[in-house]
């Protein structure tokens, strides 16, 4: 069974454990560059598309459809080899974090745009009424009241991205599921396929369920308040 | 400008464009495969997760939230790299077929086995939403005409359900045709690793012996565009379907 019950393979995998760590900060350090990335670019774009300009809309419309219809790792390839062929190589982490910041941004940026629609046209015609200018009336009145609709979507994007990290491998990565198979296949650590999968498996884990569970507790928890206040209003 | 002249005949060649197409069937027969095996596992899995919470059948939701949870946040390359390893192939299918070598629909058997696993997890939580949107007075209506929990499940909640989530279920399709791009890692013979096959002999392909930036913009534009139309279409039909259901039933409220 691929050494699941092998003492000596287990005791490989804690020799090398500094490697199973050395993988899960690099898959943290793309997964933290790129979720600043795309939180930029989510911004960017979720403002545009609300923005009822017509070729602003188009524009992020574009971006959002282009990014979404296409795989990340097709984007990934098509990064890496662009910047390899052309030769101004950044290296496979950057190359990785632009990837998915870019990917997920289209994501946030969708997620940012629902937060906004969410809140009622009162609000903005109120604020301008009141001489908010576009800016001010975004970040004192809208976004506050977007931002407990935009974040449990959001947390569940970055448990995404953290996963998407792996989408490194195809151009030979250094995220903790490309070093986690270069130790089973390697030379000098080959053949403790379970222990090194379980491992790798339960680093993943241990980052993404506190997340994934926050992401679902508190999205329940905001359907029901708004639910008991629809029906407060009911009444 | 004579390297884009050399990479775009690479598509004018006609063998590449057959190889790179049957990818694409390969791609759409593996993802909609998923798909519904998903949407079986999925259902056993949300009710199981739903429904056990009784006696000794809450073994039974323990094990579905466990699954569920276990996929849910690990990757699905992971998952790959472990059915590869480790899923037994049976007889019937270590043998050659649809023009390939036996070792090769062994890969894919494997592959699209941790394909099916993985999506099934995320089906059985769209499932669960769609079983949590159905009333709970239609269980209790079901059972004052006498139907049993299983033909309540069957008759009444779980149409309902299925219905509600269409919409859900074709955005899935698209996720699991992206998501079928990892398949690529493990050389399985899909879209995506047949371009990168490919990308990799580009230079004999051109006809000129050096690999070029233009030809990492035919070929892996010529990707990008399949999926693009591909998904495109389907993202269409979602909204199509979801404008429909909202004209359907605006007095739900």
């Amino acid at each position: 069974m691929g050494g699941l019950f092998s003492p000596q393979a287990w005791a490989m995998v804690w020799a090398y454990r500094a490697t199973f760590l050395h993988g899960l900060g690099n898959t943290v350090q793309l997964a933290a560059v790129g979720l600043v990335l795309a939180l930029a670019l989510g911004m960017c774009f979720g403002l545009l598309s609300t923005s009822g300009k017509k070729p602003l809309t188009a524009l992020a419309r574009v971006y959002v459809e282009f990014v979404q219809n296409t795989p990340l790792l097709l984007q990934m390839c098509f990064l890496y080899y662009l910047l390899a062929f052309s030769g101004n190589s950044l290296g496979i982490l950057p190359t990785g974090m632009i990837a998915l910041g870019v990917y997920h941004g289209a994501y946030l940026s969708e997620v940012i745009r629902a937060g906004i629609q969410a809140i009622p046209r009162g609000q903005s015609e109120a604020a301008q009424a009141q001489g908010f200018g576009y800016l001010g009336r975004m970040y004192y009145v809208i976004l506050p009241q977007s931002v407990k609709i935009i974040l449990p979507p959001m947390v569940n994007q970055v448990v995404n991205l953290i996963k998407n990290t792996s989408c490194l491998y195809i151009v030979g990565g250094a995220d903790l599921i490309s070093v986690t198979y270069n130790f089973v296949t390697g030379v000098n650590t080959g053949g403790a396929y379970a222990p090194a999968y379980i491992v790798s498996g339960l680093l993943f884990f241990v980052v993404c369920f506190p997340l994934s569970t926050l992401a679902s507790v508190w999205e329940t928890a905001l359907k029901k308040r708004d639910a008991r206040t629809t029906a407060a209003r009911v009444k | 400008m004579d390297t884009w002249k050399a990479s775009l005949s690479i598509l004018q060649n006609p063998a590449v464009v057959t190889y790179l197409l049957k990818g694409v069937a390969f791609t759409l027969v593996i993802s909609v495969a998923a798909v519904a095996l998903g949407l079986l596992l999925g259902s056993v899995l949300a009710l199981a997760r739903n429904y056990c919470t009784r006696g000794p059948a809450r073994v039974c939701k323990w094990l579905a939230v466990g699954y569920i949870e276990l996929f849910r946040n690990t990757p699905l390359l992971l998952w790959i790299f472990i059915c590869l390893v480790f899923f037994p192939v049976p007889e019937l299918l270590s043998r050659r077929m649809f023009g390939l070598s036996s070792v090769e629909v062994k890969l894919m058997f494997k592959a699209a086995v941790a394909l099916i696993l993985f999506t099934s997890s995320v089906i059985a939580e769209i499932v669960r939403g769609g079983l949590n949107a159905v009333p709970q007075g239609q269980f209790e209506a079901g059972h004052a005409q006498g139907f049993g929990t299983v033909q309540i499940m069957l008759y009444i909640v779980l149409p309902q359900a299925y219905r509600s989530i269409i919409p859900t279920l074709l955005s899935q399709v698209i996720t699991t045709i992206k998501d079928s791009s990892y398949l690529a890692n493990v050389a399985v013979i899909e879209l995506m690793a047949r371009v990168k096959q490919i990308m990799s002999a580009a230079g004999q392909y051109n006809g000129l012996g050096t690999t070029n930036v233009s030809d990492v913009f035919v070929l892996f534009g010529f990707a990008c565009a399949v999926y693009f139309v591909i998904n495109f279409a389907l993202s269409c039909l979602v909204r199509a379907v979801q404008k429909h259901k909202l004209q359907a039933q605006p007095a739900a409220v």
